[in-house]
């Protein structure tokens, strides 16, 4: 196992990992008779990129969204930033500086790129709706302050081009980088990140996976990621938690993981009685 | 002509011609750059001190006069301050194609024995670290985008702005060492090193000196009426000679505005945004926009559809002779008045030509038809001729003389002969000092009286005086029965058809010729979508049935007026195939620019060159890909070969219609 110590550890290519960030502890989620979260714990740590693996149905998604705040746990604590968080609505957890994207792009279609980007600002917007309707003033201000912020993210996806492009007309690809990008735009410390690379051919993922490494290493974002593709998986992260039918089958480096035989009964299946 | 204009005495580098601007305009824009989505903009006198700084930079890191610096990225100010800087401390600038994969570049690097490079970005700067392993030259790497580089090992690498600020830091050092280097710039010294993209062999260095540089930027400044109020858009690569002449010698001559584009994908908005009074393009940019702008015509409404095509016709008949300035009557230019607040001034603000004074194309020949389409607009577009080694100006049209098929009147200053063999030489103020360590090559083109071979045959038409090219003088050549082979003719034909992307003539020493086509996707796959015609793939479009039936009609067309010309009329198509891939510069298929390398071509294709003459209907064939990042695959594919009725032609009298 890795040195966990509350200092955090270095990891292969030599970024410094920071303490824990955010700790679930004993959490379980049912749904009426359904157990989709089983005893689970594990903890996230400053400027690691962390992802969760497993096979369909293991309960990923449902990981995530108690992260995210979307599911309260029937058992369990989630402790974020050395506190213990009582259940919370999502834009609170918002708030808190949590952001995500979605395994089906959730982005408004009819809207540009720009206007799609800007609606992750809204947590920096404190202008009320009679100003914003004069606009001129205080919301012009306000407006151009966060335009600054949202350009600099356009420039650094790279997606100047299509700045004014409705999104319904862009392609999958594209449309996963610019709801990394709404993401982004408000500025969170931890970015949850729901199967970035999924339904993405060899060249798009490349992409995202240098991306998703950028961010981190630019903005120092720590990132929680749920992906499929294996060989992406292994090669961006730091640590992996495994899941099986809702339990915890595996915790560690890739490396570790890798050679875990029940990670690997898993994957590769055995019968289960 | 040749004597220096007026104010301009000891004028004789860039760095000098910048001092000028920063005093006497200072305020004026220099350079303006688009960034997060706004126009940032520095004037001279600001381009002054960055650069300076940046010199200053160069000078800490122990740049010695006579190093090269190499200059790798798209264009952005920053890149051309390096090279203006790398001229202020005596060392030359090397502007390099950025899209070059790392074994042309090692080449490149290694030739000019470059010890400092700038680098665009990260991906220029891991080729660079890649050619390094075994080139250890490189004495310092620079960078102007940071993103992406804090893990490197910065013992011998430097951002740029980095460098700068250090510059400013130690001016107290180095302000007396830089002065000094200044004034000992002299005309003749090297102003830049650019590489050609060499059709054949390897690429080669040609050395410009500011004298070079200097004379041609004003000689066609002057023949063009260029003034410190122009704007150009540079977005062509900084490695072509024509984008140092326009965006640096040009730009520092009459102190005009250089605006760099956001990113290479942007280009078209920000063409549209900065709507430039002097414009640039080959002839791919022209046929892409008027394929564009057709498309989008056919999606139009019924009435927008009329309006256009009778205004658009009426444009075809006068608007041509408007701008010449020959006599055209009352009612037509009424009517031609009408046409451009209607439609001729709203499209020519779409495609960002509202403000055009000159425009120029060169590189390839343009198609009659849409050189004729843009002139018709009220665009002034000329065509001009021009060569790395004559520091671009060979000819050019002068106002009031434009034609699609001449490339022009010789340039002020320079002379033309035309040899007994048809090939044109030049001699001019403009013409190169040498091939850098390459003397065999400098004396094979350049002779001792100044004249150089341009490899291109031509004559000079008598009743004009202008300059007609026929093709590279090494491919032109001779078919069995003694005729004329020139195949850039005759693809320059089939080019001229939207469809056809590409097209490769073979027959030199044969019976009859026999083609090689690539289509447009763009244009073929938007016909596709229009007539429910569904593929998944490049190569499954280029072997449709009915895309071979449409090449076919084209090719029969061009037969037709191939057929037309006495001398050429043996150069009919009999046969071709449409290729399963695009002719690419990563496979060394075609250059940088875009120029076919035959030879290579015609070895690689070897198998369905020789189906296509021994009477085969299909071809089977595996070729060799390149990715982008240079890995390489192969795609196979059963070529059908089509079977083209020509032009019968007695010696006696043409058959044509």
């Amino acid at each position: 196992m890795l040195d966990a110590s509350d200092d955090g550890y270095v990891t292969e290519d030599g970024r410094k990992i920071g303490g824990v960030v955010m700790e679930m502890k004993n959490i379980t989620l049912r749904f009426g008779g359904v157990v989709a979260i089983k005893d689970i714990s594990f903890d996230i740590r400053q400027g690691e990129i962390r992802a969760i693996i497993g096979p369909n149905g293991a309960g990923k998604s449902s990981m995530l969204n108690v992260i995210s705040g979307f599911y309260v746990p029937q058992e369990g604590e989630v402790w974020f930033h050395g506190k213990k968080r009582p259940p919370m609505k999502p834009y609170e957890v918002a708030r808190q500086g949590i952001a995500r994207t979605f395994q089906n792009i959730a982005l408004f279609e009819g809207m540009s790129v720009l206007d799609n980007v800007m609606t992750g600002r809204l947590n920096f917007m404190k202008t009320n709706i009679v100003q914003q309707a004069i606009w001129r003033g205080k919301a012009e201000a306000e407006e151009v302050e966060n335009r600054e912020a949202v350009e600099k993210i356009i420039d650094f996806l790279e997606i100047q081009h299509i700045r004014k492009t409705p999104v319904a007309r862009l392609p999958y690809g594209l449309k996963k980088r610019v709801e990394l990008a709404r993401a982004l735009a408000a500025e969170p410390k931890l970015l949850l990140l729901d199967e970035p690379m999924a339904g993405m051919n060899v060249e798009e993922k490349e992409d995202m996976s240098r991306f998703i490494l950028d961010v981190n290493d630019e903005f120092g974002t720590t990132i929680a990621l749920i992906e499929h593709d294996m060989g992406v998986v292994m090669d961006l992260s730091d640590r992996v938690v495994v899941m099986d039918y809702g339990k915890k089958i595996g915790d560690g480096t890739p490396d570790e993981v890798r050679n875990n035989q029940e990670v690997i009964d898993a994957y590769l299946g055995v019968s289960h009685d | 002509m040749a004597q220096t204009q007026s104010g301009a005495e000891g004028m004789h580098s860039l760095p000098a011609l910048l001092h000028r601007n920063a005093t006497q305009f200072g305020d004026a824009p220099a350079y303006r750059e688009k960034e997060f989505g706004i126009w940032q903009c520095w004037t001279w006198a600001e381009t002054a001190a960055e650069i300076r700084a940046l010199a200053l930079g160069f000078l800490e890191l122990g740049v010695e006069k006579g190093d090269h610096i190499a200059v790798i990225g798209r264009n952005r100010p920053a890149h051309y301050w390096s090279m203006v800087a790398a001229q202020m401390v005596g060392a030359v600038p090397v502007p390099l194609y950025q899209d070059s994969v790392a074994e042309e570049m090692a080449y490149v690097l290694e030739h000019c024995g470059a010890k400092y490079v700038v680098c665009g970005d990260q991906e220029q700067v891991d080729k660079v670290i890649e050619i390094q392993e075994n080139l250890h030259q490189v004495k310092h790497i620079l960078y102007t985008d940071k993103r992406g580089m804090r893990k490197y090992d910065h013992s011998q690498m430097n951002a740029l702005e980095d460098i700068m600020a250090e510059g400013r830091a130690g001016h107290y050092r180095f302000d007396a060492e830089l002065d000094r280097r200044i004034s000992e710039i002299t005309y003749d010294d090297t102003c830049v090193m650019l590489y050609t993209s060499g059709t054949t062999g390897k690429p080669k260095g040609v050395v410009l000196s500011n004298r070079n540089v200097i004379e041609s930027a004003r000689n066609s400044a002057e023949f063009d009426h260029l003034t410190r109020n122009e704007d150009i858009l540079s977005y062509l690569p900084m490695a072509w000679v024509g984008d140092f002449i326009f965006s640096v010698g040009q730009a520092y001559w009459c102190g005009f505005c250089v605006n760099c584009p956001e990113s290479a994908d942007t280009m078209m908005t920000d063409l549209r945004e900065i709507g430039p009074t002097y414009f640039f393009a080959p002839p791919r940019v022209f046929e892409t926009q008027l394929t564009n702008v057709m498309i989008r015509m056919q999606d139009a409404s019924a009435l927008k559809q009329r309006m256009f095509n009778y205004f658009m016709d009426h444009a075809k008949k006068v608007g041509g002779r408007i701008l010449d300035g020959k006599p055209v009557g009352l009612i037509d230019r009424l009517k031609y008045a009408l046409g451009n607040v209607l439609v001729y001034g709203p499209l020519k603000d779409t495609l960002g030509y509202g403000r055009i004074r000159v425009g120029y194309t060169a590189g390839e020949a343009i198609g009659p038809e849409i050189f004729e389409f843009y002139r018709s607009l009220g665009i002034n577009l000329k065509q001009l001729y021009g060569q790395t080694e004559a520091t671009v100006f060979i000819t050019v049209q002068p106002d009031g003389e434009v034609r699609a098929d001449t490339v022009g009147v010789p340039a002020p200053d320079v002379e033309i002969r035309i040899d007994d063999k048809g090939e044109i030489y030049y001699r001019s103020p403009g013409v190169f000092v040498e091939y850098y360590k390459n003397p065999e090559s400098t004396a094979s083109t350049k002779d001792p009286e100044g004249w150089v071979a341009t490899g291109d045959a031509g004559f000079i038409e008598e009743s004009s005086g202008h300059l007609r090219i026929i093709d590279r003088a090494k491919d032109v050549g001779k078919m069995a029965d003694g005729s004329m082979f020139a195949p850039k003719y005759v693809e320059n034909k089939l080019k001229f058809y939207p469809d056809i992307l590409e097209a490769v003539l073979f027959g030199n020493g044969r019976d009859r010729c026999v083609a090689f086509i690539n289509i447009d996707l763009t244009a073929v796959g938007n016909w596709a979508e229009r007539n429910n015609i569904a593929y998944a793939s490049y190569q499954e479009l280029a072997g449709h049935p009915r895309v071979l039936e449409t090449i076919r009609s084209h090719v029969e067309e061009v037969n037709k007026s191939v057929a037309a010309d006495e001398m050429l009329s043996g150069c009919q198509v009999h046969r071709f195939v449409v290729l399963h891939k695009e002719l690419d510069p990563d496979d060394g298929e075609i250059t940088r620019t875009r120029k076919v390398r035959r030879k290579f071509v015609e070895d690689k294709y070897a198998d369905i060159i020789a189906a296509l003459y021994d009477g085969s209907e299909t071809v089977s064939t595996t070729t060799e890909v390149t990715y982008e990042d240079g890995r390489k695959g192969s795609i196979s594919a059963t070529l059908q070969i089509v079977d083209v009725p020509v032009v019968p032609v007695s010696h006696q009298k043409v058959a044509a219609e």
